[in-house]
């Protein structure tokens, strides 16, 4: 396998864009994508995107946004794993560099969810879960989430301040992201009064519904190394990614996220790391209960112990590990195929030491997880400055 | 000509009520009236989840497993009702397919106003007696409508009855079975409208009692028997007042018409009423006891049984829920705002 | 998109109208609805099963903001709910007030009305849980 470094990253403001397309909104991204990696050539396109076709009516998207930046001819697919799509967008490029069917590979990360009702929005979503065995039933992703929750507050006494304190640092976090979608404070006090959405999940224990894309600039890593005009070279030491039984009650314990383990102990064995390694991580906290979840599934704390990170500190901006100085899904936004891939832009940015009030001190090894459903899918990166 | 009877029966009444007094209140209705007036107190009132189909597949099922039998033994299912969920595709087909009756089975959905239920005991028995086929299920089942503000919104509610008809382990024979009818237009609704219509004060002697008593007369001349020869009577209960009057004018006492009384605190089940009523009373008969019934529905009809009661009810009643302890347990009231919502009777967006 | 295309609808009648699931002859396990491949040993050898009508609540949630063909119902409780035979289903418990239920509660499925394609569509039924 060959190394892959990535080269370049673009990335805009997420939120409510009325006035743009999904076309422009990709188009944008991948063009500051090119411009900071300094090509306008690349061999092919990934484009993670959960539902071009419910959103708006448009499948078949790695040949149209190909034809969007001029360039047609170019070999492009577009990669889905529901919420995963961008995570799994950025694998299969790296697979290919990796093998040597490509040397520099745009991935991309699209979702425009505001060109249809909340009601279409929220039926889209949920065809990640099982449509026959769960979403007919009238299962909705907070229902999902919040039976996962109540299952980890049964199991290990999780609590819903205890929740609310993801939202809470989150949201700290997202003040300082220029490009997040919601960047205010937010107490528990706030969370804990908002509307139930499915009990024990309050709306803003939620993430949202965003317009965002992202897009990254991989290459081999020698080529990468020509390109690098003297900044730090990022390279992705590992890649993982699992499944898991798609319905909810299929699982052996609904208080576990058992395709992120399995994804991350592909990927630390692939990097050669162990979790005390790893500096900071952008998790997949579509709802509260997941970041905490996904801190144990990862290793960077035993089961039961996940609700006490946020409230120590621990995985704030300044605490031991910080986790989601993005601002995560929550205060950032989660334009659902975007998000994986804007996590490893996270992490690049912090790698390169260009995160500015959001700098982590130090930063030489970064971890991004990023999740399908109510976790049948998984895929988690590494990603390490190279020597 | 073989004996044939009831093999298993079973019931299903929704768990929600609401109080006349509540609905009174909305209309600026005078509820202690209505109370006295119609002998109702509370009626049941289905959710949106509770339907014809749905109380009949549970009804059903409760017969079935009174009866002891394979479902695929069920050859006929008729399903009478004023508010089958389709108006084209038979209940039956659904409530057959939930059984595990199909595909060697005869279905029909009828409709006789209230008498509907009884209607389908009716065919399922003849058919039975007749040889045709081994068993037959007649069910009548109901989620009634009544218009707002209107008389018949007080004691339009909601319930079903099966019975499993055959020749063979039957805890209660049919020993004679009439039917009364003419053409007389005391309630009726018009295809692709809302709600019934009814002729006020011409549903009472000229409809409901002219026919039951019609019914009533042929059924006693034809069993040969008098009201004293029964342990039990039910008629058909559109309000708590009209099946005492039409029973006690017949003869019947009190204490044989208060088993399957059930009106006062249900409400009329329209296509269910007089078969819930007959359910009541079989979850307490004893071998030997014989049963009066006569339905009533409007347009007009009534059909008319006797039954015996066998020694086998003692060891299938206990084998699903009692009629009386549907009625009574487990009840959640609803105020009329909800009751309106779960009777798609608020205007809601296009 | 209409999840209620009748013909779709008609194909699961056996799992919604008859609780019908599948046990793999080798190794026991129940799949619902019945699939190719068992998920525990991989088997392909199935026998037809119906599922027990008794069951317990394993864990659930109280939906307050529903989708569109719920909206009407809410609140109303969404329960992981295992079935004697130890199979798990995900079901709504009808019945029951949303505060009193708890993990453990005992249930048993009972044949309800689940959606329909608006006023003019098919109805689709299927099971809901409710208490004992």
């Amino acid at each position: 396998m060959r190394e892959v470094a990535i080269i370049g990253v673009g990335i805009h403001p997420w939120g409510e864009l009325w006035g743009d397309s999904l076309r422009t909104i990709w188009t944008r991204a991948a063009l500051a994508a090119l411009d900071d990696a300094g090509v306008d050539r690349v061999d092919a396109i990934t484009v993670g995107c959960m539902s071009g076709g419910m959103f708006v009516g448009q499948e078949h998207l790695g040949a149209l946004l190909a034809d969007e930046l001029g360039m047609a001819g170019t070999a492009a697919m577009r990669v889905e794993s529901a919420c995963a799509s961008g995570g799994m967008a950025l694998r299969a490029g790296f697979a290919e560099v990796a093998a040597g069917l490509a040397d520099i590979v745009l991935v991309t990360g699209v979702e425009k969810m505001t060109d249809v009702s909340g009601d279409e929005a929220t039926a889209a979503l949920a065809t990640a879960a099982d449509a026959e065995t769960e979403v007919f039933y009238g299962a909705t992703f907070p229902g999902l989430y919040a039976m996962m929750a109540r299952s980890h507050m049964a199991k290990y006494g999780t609590t819903a301040e205890q929740l609310a304190a993801v939202a809470v640092k989150n949201h700290t976090h997202g003040m300082l992201n220029p490009n997040a979608q919601y960047r205010r404070r937010v107490t528990v006090d706030e969370v804990l009064g908002s509307t139930m959405v499915a009990a024990p999940l309050h709306i803003l224990d939620c993430s949202p519904i965003t317009d965002g894309a992202a897009a990254v600039v991989i290459a081999e890593i020698s080529v990468a190394r020509r390109l690098a005009k003297g900044r730090p070279l990022v390279k992705i030491s590992g890649v993982g990614s699992a499944t898991d039984r798609m319905a909810l009650h299929s699982r052996a314990d609904m208080a576990a996220l058992p395709s992120t383990t399995l994804a991350a102990e592909r990927a630390y064995a692939m990097a050669q790391r162990k979790p005390a390694d790893v500096h900071l991580a952008e998790v997949h906290d579509c709802f509260t209960i997941a970041e905490i979840m996904v801190l144990e599934a990862l290793g960077f704390c035993r089961p039961g112990e996940g609700a006490a990170q946020a409230p120590s500190g621990r995985t704030a901006l300044g605490g031991e590990r910080p986790v989601n100085t993005s601002g995560g899904l929550k205060s950032k936004g989660h334009p659902v195929g975007a998000t994986g891939v804007a996590q490893v832009i996270e992490i690049v940015t912090q790698l390169r030491g260009e995160a500015g009030e959001r700098q982590v001190k130090g930063a030489r090894v970064g971890l991004t997880q990023n999740m399908g459903g109510t976790g049948a899918s998984s895929v988690v990166h590494i990603l390490e400055v190279a020597s | 000509m073989r004996n044939v009877g009831i093999v298993g029966y079973g019931s299903y009444i929704p768990r929600r009520r609401i109080r006349l007094a509540d609905i009174a209140r909305v209309w600026g209705a005078d509820a202690q009236a209505y109370e006295r007036g119609l002998e109702l107190h509370e009626k049941s009132v289905p959710g949106r989840d509770e339907d014809t189909i749905t109380m009949s597949v549970t009804a059903a099922r409760r017969a079935l497993a009174r009866a002891g039998i394979d479902p695929r033994e069920i050859g006929a299912i008729y399903i009478g009702s004023e508010s089958h969920p389709y108006a084209v595709k038979p209940s039956g087909t659904t409530v057959a397919h939930a059984l595990g009756a199909v595909p060697e089975i005869h279905c029909a959905d009828l409709e006789f106003a209230c008498k509907a239920g009884s209607e389908g005991m009716f065919l399922a028995s003849a058919l039975v007696k007749a040889g045709e086929v081994r068993f037959a299920l007649g069910i009548g089942a109901d989620t009634s409508q009544g218009a707002p503000g209107d008389a018949l919104e007080y004691s339009a509610a909601a319930g079903a009855a099966a019975f499993i008809f055959g020749a063979e382990k039957l805890v209660a024979t049919l020993d004679a079975q009439v039917s009364f009818m003419t053409d007389t237009p005391d309630f009726w609704r018009r295809e692709y409208m809302h709600y019934p219509r009814h002729a006020g004060r011409f549903t009472g002697e000229p409809a409901y009692f002219a026919h039951t008593f019609g019914a009533a007369r042929l059924l006693l001349e034809k069993s040969g028997l008098a009201p004293k020869d029964f342990a039990f009577a039910v008629f058909h209960q559109p309000n708590g007042k009209f099946p005492m009057r039409a029973g006690l004018s017949l003869g019947f006492t009190r204490k044989q018409l208060e088993q399957g009384w059930l009106s006062p605190w249900l409400g009329n089940t329209y296509s269910g009423a007089s078969p819930i009523g007959l359910t009541a009373i079989l979850d307490v008969a004893k071998p030997g006891d014989k049963v009066f019934m006569v339905s009533y529905g409007s347009g007009a009809g009534s059909d008319g049984f006797v039954w015996t009661v066998t020694e086998r009810i003692d060891e299938v009643r206990a084998l699903a829920p009692h009629t009386r302890d549907l009625l009574d347990n487990g009840k959640v009231y609803v105020d009329y705002g909800t009751y309106a919502k779960l009777r798609g009777k608020i205007r809601m967006a296009e | 998109m209409s999840g209620l295309n009748p013909a779709r609808r008609a194909r699961e009648f056996p799992v919604r109208y008859r609780l019908e699931a599948a046990r793999r002859r080798g190794c026991g396990h129940v799949v619902v609805p019945a699939r190719l491949v068992c998920p525990a040993c991989r088997g392909r050898a199935w026998e037809t099963v119906t599922l027990p009508a008794e069951g317990k609540v394993e864990t659930f949630t109280v939906i307050h903001v529903g989708p569109a063909e719920f909206r009407e119902d809410t609140p109303y409780v969404l329960a992981v709910v295992e079935l004697a035979d130890g199979t798990r289903i995900t079901t709504q418990l009808a019945d029951v007030d949303p505060a009193a239920v708890g993990a453990g509660m005992p249930v048993r499925l009972e044949f309800r009305r689940i959606t329909a394609d608006g006023e003019a569509g098919v109805i689709a039924y299927g099971h809901k849980a409710v208490p004992v």
